[in-house]
């Protein structure tokens, strides 16, 4: 049965991870996201589910957890906010080349290095264009309300499952710590040990059980002819998802004469824009990336022969600005604004840098 | 005298059984050194999950360092753990398959450097894990670099003039520390210099597994073993200077349990 609740996005996540069937979460508290582990240790899904929810003793430690749950093909996530994501990137490098499947939910804060504790889009480098070593890619979903924090969960592990890769939902301290309602789909139920034996056989280590070969989970292969050889097959993967797998939404792009691209909150924020310049009487629209890799390259390039200019906004000093200006390829003005470090940006000053950088400009 | 020498066929033929490689342990070629004590470390622990029926169950980890390739060699189900990172990842698949046997099998910088925080932490919250724990005080794999338990003043490429503990520290006792932890169930120092040793440290490896089978807690069985190629000596003199210099300062016998 469905049902609505009021809640802060980051319990959301904890929420629709109960009810996603998750096997594990393994997570170590930072602000602005600690509402997810305390969610968890308080509804105590193993008795709603069997499900595991574990402290650890720091970021790393959580993510070589998820490791280990992963490669045993269970359900295994954990959730972080930029610093933490910066520790745990030596253990999404590993995952990502051992190709496990796997939910890192990375609740962005300011920075660079401590930072502040308020929201901030500039997670986007060293989520989206990788950030650990090695040439990976991770599959990134941007939420813009508590509703996606919510249904991303589930998405986010289908997709990681399908593809065996990570899968990151990329949110930020305004989705996190807001409230809004949020409808939940019934509960799955976890997959059986049994079923996991049979779905996974082929990698999961979970005992050479039945006469089978024994199964390695590893990202070493020192002969180079065969580490090119798998950087060759993770290519091809990735070449696969961002065939099938490009999310996006566009809101008032019919007859925009230009164009907002935005994500998560920064894109809540552009909806207004829209309205309020159209109520001036410039014609403008918004694209929203939904996956940030794969991007919509394509789907901007089209807009980029209809605009007169691109304003791309994000809560960083211009980041997602060169996937906008790679897509675009030089065809139209592509500028950057936004707040940073900490600040979120009003749709009316996102007007005034539209007005002034791109439409004036 | 010549007509009484057998063949190996004969000696097939007409001798007695006294050995066998278990099957646990693959055909594949040892990457280590000769001499070197991973590998009779590696046997005795597959020849105790093999006894103790566990091949089904077994899940194995595999750190960075010399024993990298471990999964190579183990014929079990093989996890490969970044540098430091085998107790965390022995703590996920524990936390989700609690009845399925876990191992770690790591070495000095991986145990007691890098990864210092993941081994106190996993033998604190009393993972029902077993830690199999290689130390021969230096850092084999890149080239005998100085190890967290570098003894005072011996030689690595990077204490050359020998460990000063004033600058670079004292050896350190990670056994001992876990020891103290509530977590651990039973704690042993052994060594497989000498047959007797290898008995008694394949003893101690399979009290470990059991162990962990009856959810005591984290059992951790350090093996002192020697580096013949780190140590820039023979097999054979590595195996004596271990005997009289590493087992002062670590001691043989059951710390705990």
């Amino acid at each position: 049965m469905e049902e609505v609740k009021l809640m802060k996005g980051n319990e959301a996540v904890a929420e629709a991870a109960i009810r996603a069937g998750v096997d594990a979460y393994f997570g170590y508290p930072i602000t602005p996201q600690s509402e997810v582990i305390e969610y968890l240790m308080a509804e105590e899904p193993h008795k709603r589910t069997g499900m595991v929810v574990l402290q650890a003793e720091s970021e790393l430690a959580a993510i070589n957890m998820v490791y280990g749950a992963a490669a045993c093909g269970k359900k295994a996530m954990t959730s972080s906010s930029s610093p933490g994501f910066s520790l745990k990137q030596e253990g999404i490098s590993y995952i990502a080349g051992a190709e496990l499947p796997c939910v890192i939910v990375d609740v962005v804060r300011g920075g660079p290095g401590l930072g502040t504790i308020q929201p901030s889009q500039a997670d986007y480098f060293q989520v989206v264009k990788g950030g650990g070593h090695g040439d990976y890619n991770l599959i990134v979903l941007a939420p813009a309300t508590v509703q996606e924090m919510a249904d991303f969960i589930e998405l986010a592990f289908e997709l990681a499952f399908k593809y065996r890769n990570p899968a990151v939902i990329l949110s930020d301290g305004v989705i996190g710590q807001m409230m809004e309602k949020v409808v939940f789909s019934p509960q799955k139920e976890r997959l059986t040990d049994e079923e996991i034996d049979t779905l996974y056989n082929s990698w999961a280590t979970t005992g050479k059980k039945n006469g089978r070969e024994r199964n390695i989970i590893t990202s070493l292969e020192l002969v180079p002819e065969r580490q090119e050889a798998h950087n060759h097959h993770l290519q091809a993967k990735y070449k696969k998802i961002t065939e099938n797998e490009i999310r996006f939404e566009t809101f008032n792009c019919e007859d925009a004469d230009y164009l907002l691209v935005a994500y998560g909150s920064s894109a809540r924020i552009c909806q207004k824009t829209v309205q309020l310049a159209r109520e001036k009487g410039i014609k403008v629209g918004l694209l929203r990336p939904i996956t940030l890799w794969p991007y919509p390259s394509e789907a901007i390039n089209k807009l980029a022969d209809q605009v007169k200019g691109i304003l791309a906004v994000e809560m960083s000093a211009g980041q997602m600005v060169e996937d906008v200006r790679l897509a675009v390829n030089g065809k139209v003005k592509v500028e950057h604004y936004g707040r940073f470090g900490g600040m979120v940006h009003s749709p009316n000053e996102v007007l005034d840098a539209l007005e002034t950088k791109i439409i004036g400009g | 005298m010549s007509e009484n020498i057998l063949t190996p066929e004969e000696i097939i033929k007409t001798g007695e059984l006294v050995f066998k490689k278990t099957k646990l342990m693959t055909d594949a070629e040892l990457s280590y050194c000769p001499g070197c004590g991973h590998g009779v470390a590696h046997r005795i622990t597959m020849e105790v999950i093999e006894e103790l029926g566990l091949e089904e169950q077994t899940i194995g980890i595999a750190p960075v360092g010399c024993s990298v390739l471990a999964y190579e060699f183990m014929n079990v189900d093989m996890q490969e753990a970044a540098h430091g990172r085998a107790p965390a990842l022995a703590t996920g698949i524990k936390r989700v398959y609690p009845n399925k046997t876990v191992f770690t099998y790591q070495g000095v910088g991986d145990l007691a450097a890098i990864g210092t925080a993941e081994t106190i932490h996993a033998c604190n919250r009393g993972e029902n894990i077993t830690i199999i724990f290689i130390n021969n005080g230096i850092y084999g794999m890149t080239g005998g670099q100085m190890a967290p338990t570098t003894l005072p003043g011996m030689n690595s490429s990077t204490s050359p003039y020998g460990r000063d503990v004033h600058t670079m520290g004292y050896p350190l006792k990670i056994t001992e520390l876990v020891a103290m932890l509530p977590g651990t169930s039973y704690v042993t120092r052994q060594a497989v210099h000498k047959p007797g040793l290898v008995r008694k440290a394949k003893k101690a490896i399979k009290k470990a597994f059991e162990l962990q089978m009856e959810n005591k807690g984290t059992s951790f069985v350090e093996i002192v073993s020697n580096c013949n190629s780190g140590w820039k000596m023979t097999p054979v003199e590595s195996n004596e200077w271990l005997d009289k210099n590493m087992l002062d300062y670590y001691p043989l016998g059951d710390l705990k349990g």
